[in-house]
């Protein structure tokens, strides 16, 4: 027997799935249909272990109906086939039992590659199926912030900052470094890759590429408190030239993102607009995944560092000072807090909200294919 | 407010009058409606002088049947009050489009969403499953009543008063806002201040005990009190799964309340288990409660695949096919279940080998269950389906099941889960296991049984009204969320953006109400059953059953048999039958039997009365009632005469009633 | 309902007379069981021990706070009370009374002594701003060790509890039943005790 994942296989196997996704593609359904490379291939993923299930589910479902249908007690034609004692046939038990086995042992096979090779940490080797990466293209770094209740993207290497707005250049592999700073979120573009949890004081992994020009949503996909349901971002992909473009409508805002003003940002808001920042504050990131920005806060890595060494000594039990971070009521939205952001985002395009509102839009889908 | 506490503080803690949801319209006509057929209910039962009665022969009693009962009553309860909740969500969820904010708001619909997980699980499947097999094993093993008759009744309590906080926080307060697994940091004190989470965990801390004790009680009850002759692979296949179920529940359930525990210390205590601060980690509650969280699936799952074993062999008029490798595959599924809980959160970062071995082991679930399936199709095989109400109910369990396992093998893969977690995909699949599984089991089950502990059959015509409505209805509801989940649409979102999703949502509700016709024609499937008790009486065996239970008269004499069966084989009441078993005439003696006491009622009582006065910070009236609660208990341990015996004459009318039934009948 | 096959021996399928399960003949089954259960709310102690133990949050670790003379004369008050226990078990077995109950009260003595110096601990930390607030180290800790302490002292009202069922009753076979699961309990907590002691103490100061 071949490996389950040779060629012949997985040729197969795509074959299959091709069937399955043909009914699938015309109804724009963005899991089924998305246009990021690591997207797509977690999407075949999806329907070859169905293609492989559905091996064993297809026959087993009719064989209930027809059993179901053929030995009620008023078909008289199978009186004869009565049999109240027959219970065991070690043929028949060893294939109940073995052809489960084979399925998983083909899935599992699949799921152990698979998981690997689309390990959120790993960097990409490829743009696509056709093209594998560039060694001269420089990965994009965006580190992604999830505020109670919005999301703030940091360009580190252009210096800039979006909130509620995620723009990607096409076949440039990105890494998204995330973290949030309250409570947990999950971090899902579904038209660019699978979500990963972002979670205070830590830091995961993304990797991703986005290969067509589009716009779509992201969102949080770990529920968040209150504001949860209206946190979502508009994400856009485009060309080198678009985005080159989408960057210098950014340098060009006046704001800056340093820590005061992230301070503020991160203060509970709900359907928080769409705001650029033309400069942050470099080492910003660090510090909101070390829970140190607010001035005088203790990082992380300083504490760990204790812990490594075994403690700081009796004395240090009384200095609290600059420890505390949970504040009692972080989640209630202060009044005056209502609808701000706007006043740090200047150069915030009109059209911007009415463009992160649209979920997964069928509509503006269409438009940038 | 100032530091300082006022004498009110001191007497109510932070219950206030505001703790009344007064501004909530919604709230409030049920609080109305609640009080007036609450008061009409007490009102009933105090013209028709039923007080006695209950207490003394239904609340205080410890025979196994009757808390059995009481368990499924708690339940059907509880399932009304679940459903409500998933209607609300529904309404809402169908609305909320174009600018419309639908008609609940944040705090309430948050609150409505976890509340309806919570009382599903703990309040509707948990007394379920608990009284079945409170009603059932006993009898399947040829036993008097279980291990510790007393502790049985406190358990039922237990759970009972943890349902009683959940209603409680509808009325007092408000309920977690949080999900119903209550992750931190987001319930943790500074995120979520008020009552709700407090709610939650005394509640299920409460339930909780409950739990592990019955599960510890019907693990004695199995392993110790078989009938002469019931090796462990003569018992039938129910009790099997029961046997395993309670291995979950003592080997899970403890986890839970750790958990839950270090959580309440995090909100009362100021320590810093799952904080952000001061060295917390979240991300081990995660863990924790998943570590519990699994096993408790199959909790729920297991006593329903041994429903089915006897429904589909009965029905079939046949042997079950293949009891040992039913056996072995519950057996297989029972260990396996503990190896799997990481694949809840494939997507908090665990590296890939971590998160394939997860996968993988979730795979290998698969493969005894399929075999249960095989199990149970080639029990069909070559027999005599009879399609009553219990057999329909199996047959759809097959078919929806098969779906709702390949989804589940789908999210097991974790790069797929990455597109689908969290999503209305994962929400599909666990109602298509849930409802699929555990809930049409229950009807097959209930179905099954209702004429063993009644002694009347259920009307045929409204329980099949309720199976079809169940059937469209389920599907309805919940195809459009997998439809949605593969177009990213993600769970407890309360208001869209995307107008193109509302007609999925406006089909999913119509699901959901044709869902709520079905549980009306069954609620009228019970009255009327209920009404026509007489047309519909039975004898003992109505289904030309095959086990043990069905061995004695329905519904059961208190002590069951009148003497102790022998067991030959698995399907001993078939065996009897094949052998011309004749039922003893004479000879019968007095029979030992457990006496009823009120103490597990009042221990329940203060307990729940100490979780109370701890969610609202009464710190005064939570001392008292746990001091109480430990006053109680050793009193009790004073009290040395815990039995009784039913004597000889008494057993011979009741069997010679029997006897001139029987002769009538044939 | 006629039998198509007769067998060949007739099966008898009643006792004729009732089999007489003597009482608690599943108490002590069903204690194991509890007690294992238990075991396991200590386990997820331990690994939330094992998990948390290192995270000082800039305070300070097992080596500044952790005195082990007090500690290990703690542990040997645990060790005594159960041998003191098995006297107890040995003299109930030969019915003797009073001798159960004197060496019942030695063992209750040994339990307030350890619980006594398990207290002294505790305030001794939390004079020095080590409570169980500090860190998730300290939490950790505390609930770890308070759990076990709180076992002890509901093991110790248990005990007076059975002390005057005894004197009431004497030593019939509930209370015997009882003074064995109690001895369970009694054990148990020491096993767990040495598990604190090494894995939470030893390691924690010599690592």
């Amino acid at each position: 027997m071949s490996h389950p994942l040779s060629p012949n296989w997985t040729k197969l196997l795509r074959w299959s799935s091709a069937i399955l996704a043909a009914p699938l593609a015309g109804c724009n359904w963005v899991v089924m249909n998305p246009s990021g490379d690591i997207a797509v291939q977690q999407r075949d993923l999806i329907l070859i272990s169905v293609a492989l299930m559905l091996l064993i589910v297809i026959p087993v479902m009719a064989l209930v109906v027809f059993f179901a249908w053929r030995y009620r007690a008023a078909n008289e034609a199978v009186d004869k086939d009565y049999d109240p004692d027959w219970d065991h046939s070690t043929k028949l038990e060893l294939l109940i039992w073995s052809a489960p086995l084979l399925i998983i042992i083909a899935l599992g096979a699949v799921t152990w590659v698979s998981t690997h090779k689309l390990d959120p940490y790993r960097p990409l080797d490829r743009i696509d199926a056709q093209t594998a990466i560039d060694p001269k293209v420089k990965p994009l770094t965006v580190e992604v912030v999830a505020l109670d209740w919005k999301w703030l993207f940091i360009y580190p290497e252009l210096g800039i900052a979006t909130v509620n707005e995620l723009a990607l250049p096409t076949n440039v592999p990105v890494r998204f470094d995330i973290t949030a700073s309250t409570v947990m979120n999950s971090f899902y573009v579904p038209e660019l890759a699978g979500q990963i949890y972002a979670m205070p004081g830590m830091k995961t992994q993304l990797h991703a590429v986005a290969n067509k020009p589009v716009s779509g949503t992201g969102f949080s996909a770990n529920f968040s408190g209150a504001g949860f349901t209206h946190m979502r971002f508009g994400y856009k992909a485009m060309d080198r030239a678009g985005f080159d473009a989408w960057v210098a409508k950014v340098k060009a805002s006046q704001a800056t993102l340093d820590r005061p003003a992230y301070l503020t940002l991160a203060k509970p808001t709900e359907k928080a607009p769409v705001a650029y920042y033309g400069t942050s504050e470099p080492k910003l990131f660090d510090a909101v995944v070390n829970m140190c920005v607010k001035p005088g806060q203790r990082c992380m890595s300083e504490l760990m560092h204790i812990n490594q060494m075994g403690g700081a000594g009796k004395e240090s039990a009384k200095e609290t000072e600059g420890l505390k971070y949970d504040l009692p009521n972080s989640h209630s939205i202060e009044q005056s807090d209502m609808n701000k952001g706007q006043e740090t985002a200047p150069d915030a395009p009109g059209a911007a909200s009415a463009d992160h509102s649209s979920h997964s839009g069928a509509d503006a889908h269409a438009q940038h294919r | 407010m100032t530091g300082t506490l006022t004498t009110t503080q001191m007497i109510f803690g932070r219950l206030t009058w505001d703790a009344f949801p007064w501004h909530e319209p919604i709230v409030v006509a049920t609080f109305v409606g609640v009080v007036l057929g609450g008061a009409a209910v007490v009102a009933a039962l105090t013209y028709f002088k039923l007080w006695g009665y209950l207490w003394k022969e239904w609340f205080t009693s410890v025979d196994h049947k009757k808390i059995g009962i009481m368990y499924m009553v708690l339940g059907l309860i509880m399932f009304l009050r679940g459903f409500a909740d998933a209607i609300m969500m529904r309404g809402q969820q169908a609305m909320a489009f174009n600018g419309n904010e639908g008609y609940l708001n944040a705090h309430h619909y948050d609150q409505v969403f976890t509340a309806h997980g919570v009382i599903m699980i703990f309040f509707v499947a948990m007394p379920f499953v608990t009284g079945l097999m409170n009603y059932i094993v006993p009898l399947q093993i040829g036993a008097r009543d279980v291990s510790f008759p007393f502790l049985n009744n406190f358990s039922f309590w237990m759970t009972a008063g943890g349902a009683v906080l959940v209603m409680a926080s509808l009325f007092l307060g408000e309920f977690a806002q949080t999900g119903w697994l209550a992750y931190p940091p987001l319930s943790g004190l500074a995120y979520s201040p008020a009552t709700g989470v407090d709610y939650y965990i005394w509640s299920l801390q409460v339930a909780g005990v409950g739990t592990t004790l019955s599960g510890i009680n019907l693990l004695a009850t199995i392993i110790k009190m078989r009938a002469p002759g019931m090796s462990l692979m003569k018992m039938p296949v129910f009790t099997w799964t029961s046997l395993c179920t309670n291995v979950l529940i003592v080997a899970s359930f403890p986890i839970l309340t750790a958990t839950l525990v270090l959580l309440s210390l995090d909100r009362y205590a100021g320590t810093n288990f799952f904080t952000n601060d001061f060295g917390g980690n979240p991300m081990m509650y995660v863990n924790l409660i998943w570590i519990w969280g699994h096993p408790e699936v199959y909790i729920l799952i297991l006593p329903l695949f041994g429903v089915f074993s006897e429904v589909v062999s009965t029905f079939s008029g046949k042997r079950l096919f293949g009891y040992t490798s039913m056996v072995y595959a519950t057996c297989t599924i029972m260990v396996l279940s503990y190896l799997v809980w990481l694949h809840h959160f494939f997507t908090m970062g665990s590296g890939a080998s971590v998160n394939s071995f997860f996968g993988i082991t979730t795979m290998i679930i698969s493969i005894p269950t399929g075999a249960k399936l095989f199990n149970w199709l080639f029990t069909m095989y070559r027999g005599k389906i009879r399609y009553e109400l219990p057999m329909m109910w199996a047959v759809a369990f097959m078919l929806t099941f098969t779906v709702g396992g390949m989804t589940g093998v789908m999210l097991a893969v974790p790069p797929a889960d990455f597109v689908l977690h969290n999503s209305l995909f994962l929400i599909a699949h666990f109602h298509n296991v849930i409802i699929g599984g555990v809930l049409f089991g229950l009807f097959a089950a209930i179905n099954y049984w209702w004429p063993k502990a009644f002694g009347y059959k259920l009307n045929q015509f409204w329980g099949h009204v309720s199976f079809w409505c169940w059937q469209v209805g389920f599907w309805l509801a919940f195809t459009p969320l997998y439809v949605m989940g593969l177009m990213g649409v993600t769970r407890r979102m309360r208001v869209f953006d995307d107008p193109s999703l509302q007609k999925w949502f406006i089909i999913a509700a119509i699901g959901a109400v044709i869902i709520a016709a079905g549980i009306g024609a069954m609620l009228v499937q019970f009255a009327v059953s209920i009404w026509k008790r007489d047309e519909y009486k039975v004898e003992g065996d109505p289904w030309d059953a095959r086990t043990l239970e069905w061995a004695t008269s329905s519904p059961p004499p208190e002590y069951n048999f009148a003497f102790t069966p022998v067991i030959y084989d698995a399907d001993s009441w078939a065996d009897m039958k094949k052998h011309g078993y004749q039922r003893p005439l004479s000879g019968y003696q007095a029979i030992h039997m457990p006496s009823s006491t009120g103490t597990g009622v009042i221990l329940a009582g203060l307990a729940t009365l100490c979780g109370f006065a701890l969610i609202w910070y009464i710190w005064w009236l939570a001392g008292l009632s746990f001091l109480g609660l430990v006053g109680v208990a050793i009193f009790h341990t004073f009290n040395y005469k815990r039995d009784y015996y039913i004597p000889a004459d008494v057993v011979t009318r009741t069997e010679e009633e029997r006897t001139r039934i029987l002769a009538a009948g044939v | 309902m006629s039998s198509a096959t007769a067998p060949t021996e007739p099966r008898v399928y009643h006792l004729p007379e009732e089999p007489h399960l003597h009482e608690g003949h599943s108490t002590s089954l069903g204690f194991w069981m509890y007690l294992m259960s238990d075991c396991l709310i200590f386990a997820i102690l331990f690994a939330t021990y094992a998990v948390l133990g290192g995270s000082f949050a800039g305070g300070p670790g097992p080596k500044d706070l952790f005195d082990l003379p007090l500690i290990a004369l703690n542990t040997a008050m645990l060790l005594f009370s159960s041998i003191t226990y098995g006297f107890a078990m040995l003299a109930m077995e030969k019915n003797k009374v009073s001798a159960t109950q004197g060496w019942l009260f030695v063992t209750l003595l040994f339990g307030g002594a350890f619980l006594f110096i398990e207290l002294y601990e505790f305030s001794h930390l939390i004079h020095e701003g080590a409570g169980p607030w500090r860190s998730a180290f300290l939490s950790s800790f505390f609930t770890l060790v308070g759990t076990h302490g709180l076992h002890v002292t509901f093991g110790s009202i248990w005990l007076i509890t059975l002390m005057v069922q005894v004197a009431k009753k004497g030593l019939i076979p509930a209370n015997k039943r009882r003074l064995m699961c109690l001895s369970m309990f009694w054990h148990f907590l020491d096993v767990i005790w040495i598990g604190v002691f090494t894995f939470v103490y030893l390691m924690g100061v010599l690592r």
